[in-house]
């Protein structure tokens, strides 16, 4: 037990892989990947069952519901969810331009790309903010709205407000990891697991994306 | 040989723009299909299998799940899906509501 321990490089950073003489041996990483990395798959695997939960009971809501508002106006609510989307997306783009910087060892670079990743964050946050005043101006609560079924607010706002609680954590997490990174306190690995994070949250609107907005255009 | 690994380890920049370009194209499809008079299902299927394979193309690029042990993807993608299958299964009651209303 102790000659693994001591078998360790000086330089390992705990819970980076390790690799085995014999898989029987002890010591190994499952997967071959870092407990860091792992642990993060692991969590987001099981937010996105929180959030296909989310998604199914809305459209379990929905089903059920013979009058269900379709009030997104092409100008301005899709054309605002298109730009978040697109805004997103390259979000992800700088974000895996951070992680490629960061393991070629490119620190300020990469802390630069996971700036403009935090910028697309922020950008996102301030268009849903103002998409979620035009509603509640419009007169949406949540149990009640001037169109139809009144579980319309409540599931839009639940969906796309905890959407946007893990899009503001990630922008802290990110500021926290460019921060320490750039100064050397933190791996290449841990730039990774945050963009995995990221990533994660990108996927999420993928779906809300289609499911809440598109679904519900105001056909004239 | 370290540079030509350390840069596949990294990632190349043309493919991720590859990759952003089709999820761009693929969302604009996805916009103006919402305009199209196609009837609930099919509009349904369609912007759901478009969505899946944004999600597939961010997993397996950005995320670099294909590059990762496939035992990976095999203990992950199962099981979220299968709980997804077993949520779906409310969906027969949610048409039971539909239809049970008083008119």
């Amino acid at each position: 037990m102790s000659s693994h321990e001591l078998t360790r490089s000086a330089g390992e950073s705990l819970g980076a892989a390790v690799a085995p003489e014999s898989v029987w041996g002890g010591g190994v990483s499952p997967y071959a990947m870092g407990s860091k990395k792992l642990g993060m798959w692991l969590f987001i695997i099981s937010d996105a069952i929180t959030f296909s939960a989310l998604l199914i009971a809305y459209s379990y809501a929905r089903v059920a519901s013979p009058d269900w508002p379709t009030p997104f106006h092409f100008y301005p609510s899709v054309i605002k969810a298109t730009v978040m989307t697109f805004v997103l997306l390259s979000s992800s783009v700088t974000m895996v331009m951070a992680v490629r910087a960061a393991k070629l060892g490119e620190r300020s670079s990469a802390a630069k790309w996971i700036g403009a990743t935090m910028l697309g964050g922020l950008a996102f946050i301030v268009l849903h903010g103002l998409e979620w005043a035009g509603l509640i101006r419009d007169g949406v609560r949540l149990f009640k709205n001037p169109w139809g079924s009144p579980l319309f607010g409540a599931s839009f706002f639940t969906l796309t407000g905890l959407h946007m609680t893990h899009v503001a954590i990630g922008v802290v997490y990110l500021g926290v990891v460019a921060g320490l990174f750039g100064r050397g306190r933190l791996s290449a690995e841990d730039v990774e697991v945050s963009g995995l994070y990221w990533h994660f949250v990108d996927l999420v609107w993928m779906f809300i994306f289609p499911l809440v907005y598109l679904l519900s255009v105001k056909m004239t | 040989m370290e540079a030509i690994e350390h840069t596949h380890e990294a990632g190349s920049k043309k493919l991720f723009l590859y990759v952003w370009f089709w999820l761009l194209g693929l969302t604009g499809v996805e916009v103006f299909l919402s305009y199209e008079q196609l009837g609930v299902k099919l509009m349904l299927a369609l912007l759901m299998g478009l969505s899946i394979i944004k999600a597939s193309l961010i997993i397996s690029y950005f995320m670099h799940l294909r590059y990762e042990k496939r035992s990976l993807a095999l203990t992950l993608m199962p099981a979220l899906v299968f709980v997804v299958v077993l949520l779906c299964a409310f969906f027969p009651d949610s048409l039971r509501l539909l239809n049970m209303r008083p008119h």
